[in-house]
């Protein structure tokens, strides 16, 4: 794993180099475009969003839409804005987050370093898991929830998240272990080391960049996911994707265009925070999994 | 509110103490309406139910004019956690009651004798095999059009009355470079203007025997094919901008003197109250022209989903509060629609709240009450989807009027 | 693994204990999703409609189903997207890594932004997205406002165009997470063969077209994985964008399955176009993972 911070090899002039900066900051730019609409939008009055340009920058600056979708927007009978959502969600991916990645880093370590006769087809099936479409498992799963007594419950989505998750878990874990050195494992063997202190004292200690992976990887799609949020998910259970859905959704009333974007931030924001916060980590997560494959 | 609900209310509640946790005298409810005036008249109903005792669960699931909250109910009866009530549409209700999922509600309904007060073809949703299966909140009509009046006024046009008018008003705004007609183009709000023009163009007999009764002579009439060219007028005289267009987008474009018509059902009144306009002098609300004496209509419903072979105490006392008048016209009033019974006093309505109850119980005596077909009130999910398919292509120069007609029928057939 | 002669009660546990703890996800995986897979394609042949019914109808939802325009237009679509995803996607990826590996200044800044995108879900960019394409009220109308009258771009309108606009919404969410990849390889190689490489006179172009891009070849696996899955799945993104519209131009299968599951009440057909978008992703995929996993033994 080579740091980050390589050697300059290629060479390039002074042109190239501007022209280089200038467009990777023409592509910022347009990464950063929705962003911008969504929240030069939130700050500005309703009246001025249906009746003028929607792009321009607000000639009043208001903060209310932000409020208003945190406590007080109506996304069922009550006004509760997002907030009691807020908590449903984070109920669910912590724990959706945690086994599935502990499940991935275990089956990467099977698979990698306790190879058996057949382990790439195993491997080949949970992989191929990662394709299937999630709209066919509804009617399926609902019935199996509910034969489990899981139906509407956050431990019924934690189930239903882990199941869908275990195939991305072990498919970067796989990769990232068969990184790893294997005769530091053999020779813990011969030491007489058992299968889980193998795993606890040589492996996981080195596992930091690929659990970030993993971690930021499930924790997104958890947090954005809405069909199974919908559908196995009760009152008591709702995640905040099912309320931003109602806030924005409205099919025959008024349409308040600013709390829905400040609403739909606020939504996103805990996935923000991660990528911003862990992104350098990312990087090095993934460089130390994809490569050596 | 019948007295006899609230004793038998009463000795279920000390029933369920005995057998520990007020827990299950609370109803769950699975609804789309989420925004602020819909959900607000909703909360009318759930302040009801806890005066009797009863707790409110709510399960909102919005987004495709119910079809969201349709795929979570699905995934809710299969896994046998059905809510105690659904919001639903037409032959969503019969669909379910076919499956002997809904609970039979005779009893309430006996008692308050909906029978006498809901229009018969209404009824024809909210019963099935002559049991009571559900609850109706409203009747929205779908034959409006919306005008901005000082536009109208200042090209010295009248609030048409035959699609002759129409076709002349509309020609003589664009020749002024003017957008004549403010549109959303969904699929939904295409066949919304489609059973309007149908309507229109063949007459109620015609929009019965082919979107009704699903005659395939009717749908492949040169009446068709002419309803489909009076589409493609529509369609030639909207702005260019108008795919993909929400509905209420549409309705400001209007309010702001951008467009003058706007054809959409009557919940588009909230967006210009919201504006600050009036009825009648901001702005008008007709019916479609050539469609004056009928009404096509969609319904909201509470399906009462069974709770083990009977109907429990709660259930019975939700459907009595939802059909109580109070609740139809307090709840009607913010909505824009009209109250499923009949007999509800108009006092605190709007003009264009009168003049819509007014013409529904004119239409529900005169047999001129017709399901509106874009709203799934003629014919089962299936065929609905099967005609915005075909409405759509057309409308968005997909083919002609003549393909769309074969089309239409091919399509319905499919669907059947 | 070698095992060792001597099997006490400890060993025997060792050996069969990789196995155990791979056993959980295994089942999990052939039950819900193999065994689902398995009962949607037995729905295909059954009378489905509004729920699961098992009344044999033979091949008839597959005869429905190809007999519709709508499922026509739904492949062709599918077809159009994947390709133009995927490589786009790629493109700009590899070409921003590579940018980004020139020791620019401010990585640590640009690199968030080009991966802010996958964090978002379409729920919540979708507006904004639908709001930028709107020629009346969007990029183009803004255009118009800078003093750029001709300016042009009313793709989201315009039934031919429309796909095009999916795809670069699309783009705009995972090419920075590709980008991410294609980084991380690039950091990953050794030095010392770039060096050998520069001494024995190689460009730049070379460099990168003979080496960097040939050693890259484990994330183009993975980035070939993540987006044909995050293809195949694309719901989310056309319902906000377009509806489907304008028409029904930018139907794909998946909204198509769902459309037909659930909104249209007919289970059967649904459930046939499910199968038979399975079968597709199965032919592309199983050639591909085998010929990859086989070498990498």
């Amino acid at each position: 794993m080579a740091a980050a911070t390589q050697d300059m090899v290629v060479r390039t002039g002074a042109v190239t180099r501007t022209l280089i900066y200038v467009v990777l900051l023409l592509f910022a730019l347009f990464y950063l475009l929705p962003l911008v609409v969504m929240l030069v939008n939130s700050v500005k009055p309703l009246a001025e969003i249906t009746g003028g340009n929607m792009i321009a920058f607000p000639d009043v600056w208001t903060l209310e839409p932000w409020r208003k979708a945190w406590s007080e927007a109506q996304v069922g009978v009550q006004a509760t804005g997002l907030k009691p959502y807020f908590w449903n969600s984070i109920k669910m991916v912590v724990p959706a987050v945690t086994i599935s990645t502990i499940l991935g880093a275990l089956n990467g370590y099977v698979l990698t370093k306790w190879r058996f006769r057949g382990d790439t087809v195993l491997f080949g099936l949970m992989l191929f898991a990662c394709f299937i479409p999630f709209q066919i498992v509804l009617i399926p799963m609902a019935r199996v929830l509910g034969i489990f007594g899981l139906a509407g419950t956050t431990w019924g989505l934690v189930v239903v998240h882990v199941v869908y998750g275990i195939g991305f878990t072990t498919l970067y874990y796989r990769n990232y272990y068969a990184a790893f050195p294997s005769e530091l494992v053999r020779a813990a063997q011969i030491d007489g080391a058992s299968f889980f202190q193998i795993f606890w004292r040589i492996l996981l200690p080195s596992s930091g960049p690929i659990t970030v992976v993993s971690i930021i990887w499930q924790f997104t799609n958890i947090w954005n996911d809405f069909l199974f949020g919908a559908s196995f998910a009760d009152f008591s259970s709702q995640p905040m994707t099912v309320a931003l859905n109602n806030l924005v959704q409205s099919s025959t009333g008024v349409k308040e265009y600013n709390v829905h974007f400040a609403g739909a931030i606020l939504a996103a924001l805990p996935t923000l925070l991660v990528y911003i916060v862990a992104g350098r980590y990312f990087v090095r997560g993934l460089m130390a999994g994809s490569v050596k494959g | 509110m019948a007295r006899l609900n609230q004793k038998f209310i009463g000795a279920v509640a000390a029933a369920v103490l005995v057998a520990g946790g007020a827990h299950s005298a609370d109803v769950e409810v699975l609804h789309w309406w989420t925004s602020g005036g819909e959900a607000a008249a909703l909360n009318v109903l759930k302040q009801d139910l806890e005066d009797q005792g009863i707790g409110w669960n709510d399960m909102p699931v919005a987004g495709g004019g119910g079809e969201q909250a349709m795929t979570v109910l699905r995934a809710r009866v299969t896994a046998g956690n059905a809510p105690t009530a659904v919001q639903m549409l037409g032959f969503d209700i019969l669909d379910w009651a076919a499956q002997g999922a809904l609970a039979n509600l005779n009893d309430v309904a006996e008692q308050e004798g909906w029978d006498a007060v809901v229009p018969t073809a209404l009824q024809a949703f909210a019963k099935h095999d002559g049991k009571w299966i559900s609850a109706p909140v409203n009747v929205h009509s779908t034959n409006w059009v919306w005008a901005n009046k000082a536009l109208l006024d200042s090209h010295g046009i009248s609030a048409p009355d035959s699609w002759e008018e129409f076709t002349a008003a509309v020609e003589k705004l664009a020749a002024a470079g003017v957008t004549p007609i403010a549109f959303g183009g969904q699929p939904w709000q295409e066949a919304t203007a489609f059973d309007a023009v149908v309507m229109s163009t063949g007459g109620p007999s015609f929009y019965k025997s082919a979107f009704i009764d699903l005659n395939e002579n009717a749908l492949g009439s040169e009446t068709m094919k002419e309803a489909f060219d009076r589409m493609a007028f529509i369609r030639a005289h909207v702005d260019d901008n108008f795919s993909g267009r929400d509905w209420n987008l549409a309705t400001a474009m209007v309010i702001n003197g951008e467009a003058a018509f706007q054809m959409m059902g009557d919940w588009a009144k909230g967006e210009f109250l919201n504006a600050g306009k009036n009825p009648g002098s901001d702005f008008l609300c007709f019916r479609f022209p050539g469609t004056a004496g009928q009404v096509t209509f969609n319904a909201d419903q509470f399906a009462m989903f069974d709770q083990g072979g009977t109907v429990s105490a709660e259930q019975a006392a939700l459907a009595s509060a939802i059909l109580s008048p109070s609740f139809q016209s307090a709840f009607n009033v913010v909505k824009g629609s009209v109250p499923a019974r009949t007999d509800v006093s108009d006092a605190d309505f709007d003009a264009c709240g009168k003049q819509g109850m007014k013409d529904l119980a004119a239409a529900a005596s005169s047999g001129n009450l017709f399901g509106s077909m874009a709203h799934g009130h003629a014919a089962p999910a299936a065929v609905k989807n099967a005609v915005y398919d075909v409405v759509t292509a057309h409308f968005n120069g997909e083919y002609d009027s003549e393909t769309a007609v074969e089309e239409l029928v091919s399509a319905i057939s499919i669907a059947q | 693994m070698t095992i060792t002669a001597k099997l006490t009660m400890r060993d025997r546990l060792q050996v069969w204990l990789p196995k155990l703890v791979l056993s959980p996800s295994l089942a999990l995986t052939l039950v819900f999703v193999y065994g689902f897979i398995l009962f949607t394609a037995y729905l295909s042949f059954t009378d489905s409609r509004i729920l699961p019914s098992y009344g044999w109808v033979g091949w008839e939802n597959y005869v429905k189903l190809f007999s519709l325009r709508h499922w026509e237009v739904a492949v062709t679509n599918m077809a159009v997207f994947a390709v133009l995803y995927m490589a786009i996607c790629t493109a700009i990826g590899l070409m921003l890594a590579i940018l980004l590996d020139q020791k620019i200044r401010g990585e640590g800044i640009l690199r968030p932004i080009y991966l802010y995108p996958m964090a978002l879900s379409f729920i919540v960019s979708g507006t904004a997205w639908k709001w930028m394409l709107d020629p009346g009220i969007g990029l183009e109308n803004t255009m118009h406002a800078l003093g750029w009258v001709n300016f042009q771009f009313d793709w989201i309108k315009n039934r031919d165009f429309a796909i095009y606009t999916v795809v670069l919404a699309a783009v705009w969410q995972t090419s920075g997470f590709v980008m991410a990849m294609f980084l991380a390889g690039l950091r990953g190689i050794d030095n010392d063969i770039l060096k050998a490489a520069q001494i024995d006179g190689a460009s730049n172009w070379n460099l990168y077209r003979r080496i960097c891009i040939p050693l890259l070849r484990p994330a183009f696996l993975s980035a070939f994985v993540i987006l044909a899955h995050l293809a195949i799945k694309t719901y989310d993104l056309v319902i906000a964008l377009t509806g489907g519209g304008p028409g029904r131009a930018t139907e794909l299968p998946a909204t198509f399955m769902y459309s037909y599951t659930f909104t249209r009440n007919q289970m059967g057909i649904g459930a046939a176009s499910a199968t038979i978008m399975l079968m597709t992703i199965a032919a592309i995929m199983i050639p591909y993972l085998y010929s990859e996993l086989r070498e990498r033994r």
